[in-house]
């Protein structure tokens, strides 16, 4: 009872983890403790596999010997089959910590005759469980018995006193049936083992498998009631409880760059949020593609572990394809720090995806991870499915603080804002890559949809893919409306011309002027030079003219002196003086 | 271990039990009064009580309890229960492979 982990602090009843990634969390911490459990299913769903991981967990992790009994496969089978899972069954049974038996009857060489129970099996699996001192015993498709021995009523009896036997060992066990029609088990198991039971399912969807694990009943525990997504793959089982993860994951402040430095600028200079979800969508050949790989090269010179998740092109092509604009990411995926995953969305369901995803995610622990493109689950009309995995792998990656970034292809004639509606929810900025075309010719423009807690830009930038990775450039706005590519260059070169044409204008009159002003002034000299002559000409006459009239008054006056002598002086005087005045 | 030896033979048989319980014994007594009765002098009776050595339990493939071997002449045989009606036993004991 030491590894008893309870999730619900009231439940009493106790549990053996199974170790299984997200089982325990569905369960409320494992398998009821010291009873049966029954797992049923269809061929091939798993049931075994399931049954195994339990055992060999219970082992490694908690040091509980287990038993498998197996009713179908031999010893060796079994050892091969669940060696692809990384189980090396071989070790754990020579350590002792797994007893493997394989328990068969041969229907051909047997008869009945008489009353007989089924004491040899209660004996072996007693022998079994002291030997190792098991914990856990597995009990694998019990339901072949039915098929080999006579007499089911004796069958029935017995297997109904096999299970109270168990339980009062208290060994922790599973046993597995295949599904019936209208039950869950073939023979009506269930109606013995009725502790706790879990269906698990194997359906196939628009042409893609999707396993499903259903706990139908779990007696005096709360446990998950919906179906929940499972993936067997080369690390065994995990089943996946996204659904009840909640919207309480803190949110950072940090900002990460782009990689585009206009592209930071338009978000407030700092880039995206750490932990946010990022969405770029546009027609075919916006640069989508482009646009993540410039993120994720800046994201590894950061020094942070990028996740690549490639629907469309094989890791190998898209590193050619981003070479072209000066993106090498060859070194960043020999250095461990980017990891590519390129599968076809349609190789296996959207469930096996997000599971796929996330198992990947928990062991390479990236800082951002990349979904290229998103649209690539889209078949038919399962948007809803598509938008809960997306809800689902979103919170998961929020919880986790990676940075998420998803592509979208739109097709083109429809509005782009409308175009991932069944997404924008989740999205915390999204870009929008659209494609102007003006006199013949296709550009690129970005802008910034939406960008949550942050004030970004409402420019539209045009878009370019150059030798040396991603550019943005102002559009030209004029009035003659946004110009982009080559019209706003040819606009550009028109407005620069008609700029110097001013200029060169403005220069010539400005020295037409000067030239005025020069001819002014040296027509000022000249006439000030010919005045100044003129004066002191007129001056020259003045003083010649006041010297004449002066010796003329002398002369007058001495004239009249000689002539008269006797006319009164005073009249002269008096008239000298006021011409003085003068 | 209840081992029966004779001179010649033909019929090699085991026996296995599981304890003292009321259809080991019973098998145990019919067999006992088929051999010494029809068999008599021509078969060789192994009686194997997994209680005491539950490792042949693994190696044989036994599950029910009481179940017969007839290990020779073969082909191989089993029969399980406890072996109440002995003259269905007999007819199965003495069916060999030249009448196949």
């Amino acid at each position: 009872m030491k590894n008893n982990k309870t999730y619900f602090k009231r439940s009493p009843l106790p549990k053996s983890p199974t170790s299984i990634q997200g089982l325990d969390e569905i369960t409320g911490g494992g398998l009821p403790k010291g009873r049966p459990t029954l797992i049923c299913g269809g061929a091939g769903c798993g049931k075994t596999l399931f049954a195994m991981e339990f055992l060999v967990r219970g082992v490694t992790e908690f040091n509980e010997p287990g038993v498998f009994i197996s009713f179908e496969e031999s010893e060796k089978e079994l050892t091969a089959n669940v060696a692809s899972l990384g189980f090396d069954l071989k070790k754990l049974v020579a350590q002792k910590k797994i007893w493997l038996e394989h328990i068969h009857v041969e229907r051909d060489e047997t008869e009945q005759n008489g009353e007989y129970d089924l004491e040899g099996l209660f004996v072996r699996i007693h022998y079994a469980i002291e030997t190792i001192g098991a914990k856990r015993i597995v009990l694998d498709t019990l339901e072949t018995l039915f098929s080999e021995l006579p007499n089911p009523q004796i069958l029935r009896s017995e297997l109904k006193r096999l299970f109270n036997w168990l339980k009062k060992k208290g060994v922790t066990t599973i046993i597995t049936a295949e599904r019936g029609e209208g039950s869950f088990t073939r023979n009506g198991l269930e109606e013995y083992v009725s502790d706790c039971v879990i269906l698990l399912d194997h359906r196939v969807s628009e042409q893609s498998s999707i396993r499903r694990l259903r706990i139908v009943k779990y007696r005096g525990s709360t446990h998950g009631t919906n179906e929940y997504p499972f993936l067997i793959d080369e690390d065994g089982f995990s089943v996946l409880p996204v659904t009840s993860l909640g919207l309480n994951h803190d949110s950072s402040i940090e900002r990460i760059s782009t990689g585009i430095p206009r592209l930071d600028t338009m978000l407030s200079g700092k880039g995206y949020f750490r932990g946010s979800t990022v969405l770029v969508s546009g027609t075919a050949g916006t640069g989508k593609t482009s646009i993540a790989a410039q993120f994720v090269e800046a994201a590894c010179n950061r020094g942070e572990k990028v996740l690549y998740f490639t629907f469309e092109e094989s890791s190998s092509q898209l590193m050619r394809n981003m070479k072209s604009i000066g993106i090498n990411l060859e070194p960043w995926e020999k250095k461990g720090l980017l990891q590519f995953h390129a599968t076809r969305p349609t190789l296996y369901g959207l469930e096996s995806h997000l599971t796929t995803s996330i198992k990947l995610i928990n062991n390479f622990k990236p800082a951002i991870v990349i979904l290229d493109p998103i649209n690539g689950f889209m078949i038919g009309e399962n948007e809803t499915e598509v938008k809960n995995m997306l809800l689902r792998l979103v919170d998961f990656l929020k919880m986790k603080h990676i940075t998420a970034f998803f592509t979208s292809l739109t097709t083109s004639g429809e509005n782009p804002e409308n175009s991932d509606v069944y997404v924008s929810s989740l999205i915390d900025t999204w870009l929008l890559l659209r494609d102007i075309e003006i006199g013949g010719e296709r550009n690129r423009g970005l802008y910034v949809l939406k960008s949550r807690g942050m004030s970004h830009s409402n420019q539209i930038r045009e878009f370019r893919l150059t030798n040396t990775g991603i550019e943005l450039v102002d559009v030209y706005v004029g009035v003659d409306g946004v110009l982009t590519g080559s019209a706003r260059l040819s606009r550009e070169m028109q407005d620069d011309a008609e700029k110097l044409l001013r200029q060169q204008e403005i220069g010539s009159k400005q020295f037409s002027l000067e030239r005025k002003r020069e001819a002014m002034e040296a027509q000022i000299i000249v006439l000030r030079s010919e005045f100044e002559a003129e004066e002191s000409e007129s001056l020259k006459i003045i003083g010649i003219e006041k010297a004449r009239n002066e010796s003329f008054k002398k002369v007058k006056a001495e004239m009249a002196k000689s002539r008269r002598g006797d006319a009164p002086l005073k009249k002269t005087i008096a008239k000298r003086t006021k011409y003085k005045r003068k | 271990m209840n081992i029966k030896k004779t001179r010649n033979n033909k019929l090699v048989l085991s026996l296995y039990v599981a304890g003292k319980t009321i259809k080991s014994i019973a098998a145990l007594k019919n067999l006992n009064f088929i051999c010494n009765g029809v068999f008599k002098g021509i078969y060789k009776l192994e009686v194997i009580d997994i209680l005491k050595n539950p490792k042949l339990a693994r190696i044989n493939q036994i599950l029910a309890i009481p179940t017969l071997i007839r290990n020779l002449p073969l082909p191989r045989k089993n029969i399980i229960g406890d072996l109440s009606n002995r003259e269905l036993v007999i007819a199965k004991l003495k069916y060999n492979e030249n009448s196949l």
